[in-house]
């Protein structure tokens, strides 16, 4: 495996790891579920690329735009159907995001179904900047889940009724993640448009969309290094398999149905990678073991 | 002054009418007891109160205030904080975690100072974490502050959504049944507390229970309901030597002494 291709494969996971982030926040901690991010990743890879091109706007400003223009627009969805109970999200965005898709697919400015080519690749989506992009929002994620606002937004996903009667306004904070969670995607967008140099509106699919969710399902509601692990391990997998390309996929899913079956809750199921809790279950081992062996002593004993 | 004012109320359920015209006033500092046989309609009364149902006729006045098409949450944040019969904790979260959520409306930091972690971020969460641990102490659940809600027995969920309650600051505070699944020693000791947080924090209390021990010995006056309709109201002794009373809850027992 040369460099390139792996520093590829390590961008392709910071494309990803953006828009998993966000959805980490909505469902592993808002407990909301999307089908349509990959409509938000497609808002924002299609307003940062006309951006650079068109305009000649710098690449990190291109990207917030991007990301700004798919939070107005889950604004607009939020605000329609985040009143109505959960399901209806559920539904809306999975039409959201299949009506993104051919909506693209017919505009001519944005290349229609041919997408948009010629998108500079140079010192944009570089391994360096889509490292220090997903360390700011990890940062940022992170200082809002370790705040009243998160543990408001998991008040919500564990009773929302009672949530509700100690003065969280849901709605309010539905929206919040939501908006959230699109600001990301659309980032996400942008950065993967500008490392490809080209997209088509087919890449942002229900099939994209599904497979954000289920990595954050895969490494664990409500834990952001479980998202990232995920992340990290879901996007090299199939790369790696490549080379037995048509059971790639086959295994692929097997190892998700492994994860799900042996561990329900996902890899790191709500709690976090930290080297406080490695200690803490090494020392838990240790006492295992210790018991363990005091134990066949006292029945040696006796 | 009163507290709570219910005019009139009722409550219908398509054909069925949950709460018939009810209406009673709560004074403040009073610990107010709602009483009746199964399916009376008190925890109707209470969803009414907290805005979970809409009322069908009638009004309801906190401090002088109409209760109308409001959101439970704002309720909540007038000053009203309840618990629930079928508990309602945030089952995932710990005994701690919990309580200091409820504390929330005691800051007022935005979420851009939480990403920046400047201002009055730490300094207000410094005070709602002092004041979290404050409440876990006062109702005994300091020792339990770690473990996760729902592996909790029975008797310490029921304190840990009084203490989730209390967070709120409330100035009116509805218990429904927080005696239930508690042995006769816990449910003596909770009616202890029950009156030692009304001192307090300057509290009114609406209680539904249907510990008898507990309601006669806690409650300044108690309102009866029966089907949806409005029984009688008094004193506990005055409730005790009610005829209709009696025939409601007795009545009913002798029968069920007759069929066995
Ligand atoms: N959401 C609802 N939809 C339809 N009927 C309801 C609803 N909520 C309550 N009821 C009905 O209203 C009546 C009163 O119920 P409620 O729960 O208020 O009784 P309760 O006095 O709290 O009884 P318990 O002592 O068993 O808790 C019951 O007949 C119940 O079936
Ligand atoms: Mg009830």
């Amino acid at each position: 495996m040369s460099w390139d291709y792996v520093s590829g494969i390590l961008i392709l996971s910071g494309i990803n790891l953006m828009t998993v982030l966000g959805l980490s926040l909505l469902t592993g901690f808002t407990g909301l579920f999307s089908f349509g991010h990959a409509g938000f990743m497609a808002i924002g890879a299609y307003m940062a690329s006309s951006m650079t091109m068109k305009y000649g706007i710098p690449f990190f400003i291109a990207l917030l735009i991007g990301g700004v223009s798919a939070m107005l627009v889950s604004l607009v969805i939020g605000k329609l159907t985040l009143n109505l109970k959960g399901d209806y999200f559920c539904i809306a965005t999975l039409g959201f995001g299949e009506a993104t898709r051919l909506i693209l697919d017919n505009v001519q400015y944005f290349g229609g179904a041919r997408g948009l080519s010629s998108i500079p690749t140079q010192g944009t989506t570089t391994l360096f900047n889509v490292i220090i992009i997903n360390i700011v929002a990890v940062f940022v994620l992170v200082s809002i889940i370790r705040s009243r606002h998160g543990r408001n937004m998991v008040a919500i996903r564990e009773e929302e009724l009672a949530a509700q009667t100690i003065g969280i306004d849901v709605f309010k904070y539905k929206m919040m993640a939501l908006a959230i969670s699109a600001l990301y995607a659309g980032i996400s967008g942008g950065l993967l448009a500008h490392y490809l140099g080209y997209i088509q509106p087919i890449m942002f699919k229900m099939v994209k969309s599904t497979e954000l969710t289920i990595i954050v399902i895969f490494g664990g509601l409500g834990s952001v290094s479980g998202s990232v692990i995920g992340t990290i391990l879901l996007t090299f997998l199939p790369e790696i398999l490549r080379s037995f390309y048509n059971w790639r996929l086959v295994i692929y899913g097997a190892a998700v149905i492994l994860i799900m079956i042996t561990r329900p809750q996902g890899l790191m199921g709500g709690k976090e990678f930290s080297i406080k809790s490695i200690i803490k279950s090494a020392k838990k081992f240790i006492n295992f073991v210790r018991q363990r062996i005091g134990n066949k002593k006292e029945e040696v004993k006796s | 002054m009163n507290v709570l004012s219910l005019n009139n109320v009722t409550k219908r359920f398509g054909g069925l009418t949950a709460v018939d015209n009810v209406s009673f006033h709560i004074e403040q500092g009073e610990i107010f007891g709602l009483i009746g046989p199964n399916g009376a309609g008190k925890t109707t009364i209470f969803n009414l109160i907290t805005a979970i149902y809409s009322i069908t006729e009638g009004e309801i006045y906190f401090n002088d205030k109409k209760l109308q098409r409001k959101k439970p949450y704002e309720i909540a944040n007038m000053g009203v904080t309840r618990t629930f019969q079928n508990i309602r904790l945030f089952k995932k979260l710990t005994a701690y975690e919990n309580v200091l959520t409820a504390c929330h409306k005691s800051a007022d930091y935005n979420i851009f100072s939480s990403i920046m972690r400047i201002g009055k971020f730490k300094l207000q969460e410094r005070y709602l974490k002092n004041k979290t641990d404050g409440l876990l102490k006062l109702m005994g659940l300091w020792d339990y502050k770690d473990i996760v809600a729902s592996n909790l027995p029975y008797g310490l969920q029921r304190k840990l959504e009084i203490a989730r309650a209390l967070a709120l600051d409330p100035k009116l505070l509805l218990l429904d049944e927080p005696a239930a699944g508690m042995n006769p020693e816990e449910t003596i000791q909770l009616m202890e507390l029950i009156k030692e947080i009304r001192n307090k924090f300057d509290l009114t209390v609406l209680i539904i229970e249907h510990h008898m021990d507990l309601i006669m010995g806690v409650c300044d006056r108690i309102f009866v309901l029966n089907f949806g309709i409005p029984l009688a109201l008094g004193t506990p002794k005055e409730i005790q030597e009610n005829k209709k009373v009696i025939e409601a809850y007795l009545g009913k027992e002798e029968k069920t002494y007759a069929e066995d």
